[in-house]
């Protein structure tokens, strides 16, 4: 028996401007679960979906069970022995257990002249498989009915129906409750000791703790290093994680917080594994940052205060007057705006002009006579902003959609501009851009708090957060769990607040 | 620099496509067929356009904000039957309600409109409170409206109208500029106006852009669009109005499959299916394009049930090379 179940050598993956993997290395030994580490954006996924074959690596090789193998789509891994649960699972939940394990490689049997498929076998099958894993369900019953952990029972069934000598469990526990978890890891271990060869994708680290035989760290693309688990520190693996040297420069952070501007107060979300709890204070010409691990509810908090989502409990003051926010449109008028995260999903008006995009929030403003808007003025707004925050756009008519990702972010930061308001958040402002576009961004915020305005912004870049926040707030798992500011602002202890599940 | 504006004659061509093979046929009826060209035949396609445009005007609307309008042919039949009804001549044979009262023309007009504005509002409601696809909910509502025509009417014929209500919907001014196409000017004026200047039309573009992100933008969503399908279901009652005045008659079929007429006319006109895109130009365009085919076909002496096939090719060719603008845009 080769030594390991799967290696991977060497993988190099580059997108138009970025290169998302240098020279990765991964090598899982047969039998063991393989934890693999690394911040958001350190290039698991990209990895994963490399050795999918859903992306085609630029160079490298990739072994299983000693064998080279070259695979171009899913489909391939799985003949080779690969199967993967991902982080959101795509079953069809109006269907049958059964018919999900099969779906795409139904039994069948011959009626006459007719192939048709062969429930019985089917169902059977199933069963046995579910059997293997211990999870007692009728293959028969919808899908839809079962948790979430045991639909990832059902994913892994399948994977093991399938034959799969390794299954990669990309953030399985992320939506599951502690015995969901203790669950889940038993049909893991059960699995692992009959051979089977886990990668386990989580930030969670008491978890990797108890399940983890080994682990590999990345970070931003490159491969740090595989140790036994027994034999790394849980402060050894963070500082490994994030262990880079601040080589991005950040404006100076010249401005002065004033007075408390808004108070958020005991936040609570409708949906149990969202926020609670959540209360914190922005004062006037502050930049907060909201740092946290992707899933630690804070878009979801921030949704909240504009309007987007619906709280069982939690109060909002702006300069010490309660506001009641129904809907974004009550949270503008209340002098709140926010440039959302997903910006081609709720962002940009992509095929409508720039000139559309920027006043489409603060046309209320340019009304005469009840009904007539100003074109004229709205057309001097824009150019503005154009000038102001020097948008590169040929004229204000383009559609937003051919201009680049910087330049939309500031085209949806002008939209918000043109309603003045007095807090301003701004969920991820500069993913997706490039470093020049940054920078400007971070300027822009600083001139904005510089104006008495106060920003909260959430960043999963580390030094981002660290370098043009004045205070930031860390988030895990839908609660505040820490802040720190001045020295205390390190990637180090935001890492540790940020795993306080 | 210049180098991308450079005139790509197959993009212009593909993009166009419809409108270049229909101006294609157009042109070479007009050849063999003199009479096709003739000023009479060229006021007649004009005259019966005009009601075309006006449903087209309101279908518009619904179709930028990624919706559609299934009712408007049955809100056309309503609205014609009950213009009818209430304008029948005191003498008429047959008269469906003999006790009405001689009601002024304009103000049976408003009834129509706000009957068909009611009808519009719950269109709206289930549309963007409920929830339901445009498409389900519209068709539920196109049902509906022709079973209350079907009540209302007897599923009589209506004929023997008043002069007046001949007179505003058949007449000329000077005798030669027919008045149905100065409603339809005003018509499209008003509507131009409210798309291009006001924050309800810039409103509707940004919801058929993205929705979500108008949402997060402020833009009331469900208001918006419940006005949209009031407006639009005044417009059908217009349409409907002056069809059976235009017509000296009206029954219950009236307008039966005009709405998806207007939606391919919106189509070919440039108004795209997937929201956020149509100008009123384009909607007038492409009526009248769709309605050059027609005659142009009827010039040719091509079998009636020959020219539904055609048409119904040139609605999907429309919209597949409208989806396909979209394609690439991505």
């Amino acid at each position: 028996m080769a030594e390991y179940r799967l290696e991977m050598r060497g993988v190099s993956k580059s997108f138009p401007g970025v290169k998302a993997l240098d020279k990765i290395n991964l090598k899982v030994r047969p039998g063991t679960v393989h934890a693999l580490m690394g911040e958001n954006g350190a290039g698991k996924s990209t990895l994963m979906k490399c050795l999918f074959g859903i992306y085609h690596m630029d160079e490298g090789e990739v072994y299983v069970d000693g064998k080279k193998v070259d695979i171009n789509n899913p489909d391939e891994a799985l003949h080779n022995g690969l199967a993967m649960v991902h982080q959101e699972l795509q079953p069809v939940p109006e269907r049958t257990i059964a018919e999900n394990m099969y779906l795409g490689r139904f039994p069948t049997k011959k009626v006459g002249p007719l192939q048709v498929i062969d429930h019985k076998t089917m169902n059977e099958e199933a069963k046995k498989w579910l059997d293997n894993v211990k999870m007692p369900f009728d293959p028969k019953k919808r899908l839809g009915n079962l948790s979430i952990s045991q639909m990832q029972s059902v994913e892994i069934a399948k994977a093991v129906s399938q034959e799969a000598k390794l299954i990669i469990l990309d953030e399985p526990t992320s939506s599951l409750t502690d015995n969901e978890v203790e669950a889940l890891f038993r049909i893991v271990r059960d699995l692992r000791d009959r051979g089977v060869s886990f990668v386990f994708i989580s930030h969670k680290m008491a978890e990797l703790r108890k399940i983890s035989d080994d682990i590999t760290i990345m970070r931003d693309g490159t491969y740090v290093g595989t140790w036994e688990m027994k034999n790394i520190s849980d402060d050894d693996i963070v500082k490994n994680m994030v262990g880079r040297e601040l080589t991005n420069i950040y404006p100076p952070l010249d401005n002065t917080p004033g007075d408390v501007l808004l108070e958020v107060d005991n936040f609570t979300s409708i949906h149990s594994n969202s926020f609670k709890n959540c209360s914190f204070k922005l004062r006037r010409g502050e930049i907060l940052g909201f740092g946290g691990l992707v899933g630690a509810q804070r878009t979801e908090l921030m949704e909240a205060i504009f309007g987007i989502r619906h709280t069982t409990s939690g109060e909002v003051k702006l300069n010490g007057k309660p506001l009641n926010i129904k809907s974004p449109k009550d949270a503008i008028r209340n002098g709140i705006g926010m440039i959302t995260e997903d910006r081609r999903g709720s962002g940009i008006l992509g095929c409508l002009s720039i000139a559309d995009n920027i006043s489409i929030a603060s046309l209320d403003h340019y009304v005469e006579g009840g009904v007539k808007l100003n074109n004229g003025k709205i057309e001097k707004l824009v150019q503005d902003n154009i000038g102001k925050l020097s948008i590169k756009t040929p004229s204000s008519k383009t559609l937003i959609q051919s201009l680049s990702g910087g330049n939309q972010q500031k085209v949806i930061i002008s939209r918000w501009l043109a309603n003045n308001p007095d807090v301003l958040i701004m969920d991820e402002p500069t993913r997706g851009i490039d470093v020049g576009a940054k920078y400007e961004i971070y300027q822009i915020m600083i001139s904005l708090a510089k104006q008495g305005k106060g920003i909260i912004m959430i960043s999963s870049e580390m030094p981002e957060l660290i370098g043009v926040s004045n205070r930031i707030m860390v988030m895990c798992n839908g609660k505040i769990t820490g802040e720190v500011s001045g020295d205390e602002a390190t990637q180090e202890n935001i890492m540790y607040f940020a795993t306080q599940f | 620099m210049d180098k991308t504006k450079k005139f790509d004659l197959k993009k212009v061509l593909l993009d166009n496509g419809i409108i270049v093979l229909l101006m294609l046929l157009v042109i070479y009826v007009s050849i063999t067929e003199p009479n096709f060209r003739s000023f009479r035949n060229i006021m007649n396609l004009a005259i019966n356009a005009a009601p075309r445009v006006i449903i087209a005007l309101g279908v518009s609307a619904c179709l930028i904000t990624k919706g559609t309008d299934l009712s408007a042919g049955r809100m056309v039949g309503l609205s014609a039957c009950l213009s009818g009804i209430m304008l029948q001549k005191a003498d008429a044979p047959g008269k469906v309600w003999p006790d009405f009262p001689q009601l002024n023309v304009w103000v049976v007009l408003l009834i129509c409109m706000a009957l068909c504005a009611v009808f519009g509002l719950i269109n709206g409601v289930v549309i963007s409170y409920l929830s339901v696809p445009a498409f389900i909910g519209t068709l539920g509502m196109q049902m509906i409206v022709y079973g209350i025509a079907q009540v209302v009417t007897n599923n009589v014929p209506i004929g023997g109208y008043r002069a007046d209500y001949t007179a505003v919907t058949q007449g000329k001014i000077g005798g030669v500029f027919p008045l149905l196409f100065l409603y339809l000017i005003i018509a499209a004026v008003i509507f131009w106006f409210v798309f291009n200047y006001t924050r309800h039309g810039k409103y509707m573009y940004a919801i058929g852009g993205n929705e979500v992100a108008a949402e997060v933008s402020g833009v009331n969503v469900k208001k918006t669009k419940i006005i949209i399908y009031i407006t639009a279901a005044c417009m059908y009652a217009i349409a409907g109005f002056l069809l059976g005045g235009k017509s000296g008659g009206a029954s219950t079929q009236m307008g039966n499959g005009y709405e998806l007429e207007a939606i391919a006319a919106c189509t070919i006109g440039g108004v795209s299916v997937n929201g956020g895109i149509g100008k009123i130009s384009g909607v007038i365009i492409g009526v009248a394009v769709f309605e050059l085919l027609k005659s142009a076909l009827q010039f040719l002496g091509l079998n009636p049930n020959l020219q539904y096939i055609a048409q119904g090719i040139v609605i999907v060719v429309a919209i597949a090379l409208d989806i396909r603008k979209y394609i690439v845009k991505k």
